[in-house]
């Protein structure tokens, strides 16, 4: 049973748990949205004291923070008890063009000429990480939400705002591939 | 206790993005160069699902384990917002290759130059709270 999943996960499988996971925090009560976290993490660090928007009932979020800290303990599960240990089976069309980027093919999950410790002390290393997540945040709380709120939970009461911001995911997204990364790379 | 199911379905979460590779950099990279199916049948499959998972307790006006209706919060109208806010969040998740959810699911697995980028996150949700009311919505 480990053994069996230990291996990757075919993509219906993954979208029916996450699928499954949305409707759990339903019956609970409550909504699927990571990214409300970031907000939260503000605020309970006292942002709300000088910057209105950070000035609200957060603790009501507190559910959000405790979904936020399993998803770090199942990470962790994963990595230690369900993982073969295997390089991520991507394309090979993907694999030639992250080459001509002098990105090496997958020996993991991530690519080590992003998320080593080698590559965080360097300039390059360091801004992609710090403003790649400058962007992440910014970018979903001004969208009102991320791939969960807006891709899951929005697209599935269909919600014009939600395929809005998704179709702005895109955009987004290929920007930084096509344009962004052979630049920086 | 009450809080016990919400560290259990984020659990769920964290292994579900690890095993489907939905948190890995290679398979964001795969997907925003349209190179394989495998992102979009994840996705797929999670919003057809939710759709008729949201239609049905719409329909039947189901109620949660307390008792109470499962509202649905429609979003606010506009375009901007969702347009330009969607295009920096894509930047960043295409250039570090984590959304929020799977930034600290990575943390999980150790990969911990990822507090760089929620740090960085952090940060950003920060500046947006600060400069909110000067931005086009």
């Amino acid at each position: 049973m480990i053994e069996f999943i230990s291996q990757p996960w075919p993509w219906y499988v993954s979208g029916t748990v996450i699928a499954l996971i949305m409707a759990l925090l339903l019956f609970f009560g409550k909504s699927f949205g990571f990214s409300s976290n970031l907000r939260v993490i503000c605020a309970a660090c006292g942002a709300g004291k000088k910057v209105k928007f950070f000035d609200y009932d957060w603790r009501s979020q507190t559910w959000n923070l405790l979904f936020l800290v399993g998803a770090i303990i199942g990470g962790f599960i994963a990595s230690e008890f369900l993982s073969t240990g295997e390089a991520v089976q991507i394309s090979q069309a993907t694999i030639q063009d992250l080459r001509q980027l002098g990105i090496s093919a997958p020996e993991a999950l991530q690519p080590k000429e992003i998320f080593s410790l080698d590559s965080l002390f360097t300039v390059k290393g360091f801004l992609i990480l710090l403003l790649g997540g400058f962007m992440i945040g910014f970018g979903s709380r001004y969208a009102g939400g991320c791939t969960s709120g807006h891709a899951i939970s929005g697209l599935s009461n269909l919600q014009l705002p939600s395929l809005i911001a998704v179709i702005g995911f895109f955009i987004g997204g290929m920007i930084t591939t096509f344009v962004l990364l052979p630049l920086i790379f | 206790m009450k809080g016990i199911k919400f560290i259990l379905a984020g659990i769920l979460f964290g292994i579900v993005m690890s095993k489907s590779e939905a948190i890995s950099w290679f398979r964001i990279q795969e997907m925003f160069r349209f190179q394989s199916f495998h992102m979009y049948g994840i996705i797929g499959t999670a919003v057809v699902l939710g759709v008729i998972i949201t239609y049905v307790i719409k329909k039947y006006k189901l109620r949660d384990y307390e008792g109470n209706p499962i509202v649905f919060t429609p979003k606010e109208k506009s375009v901007s917002r969702y347009l330009i806010g969607g295009i920096i969040f894509g930047l960043g998740w295409a250039l570090t290759g984590a959304c929020p959810g799977p930034l600290f699911v990575n943390l999980g697995h150790g990969f911990w130059a990822i507090l760089l980028t929620i740090l960085g996150a952090i940060v950003g949700t920060f500046t947006y709270g600060v400069v909110k009311d000067r931005l086009p919505h």
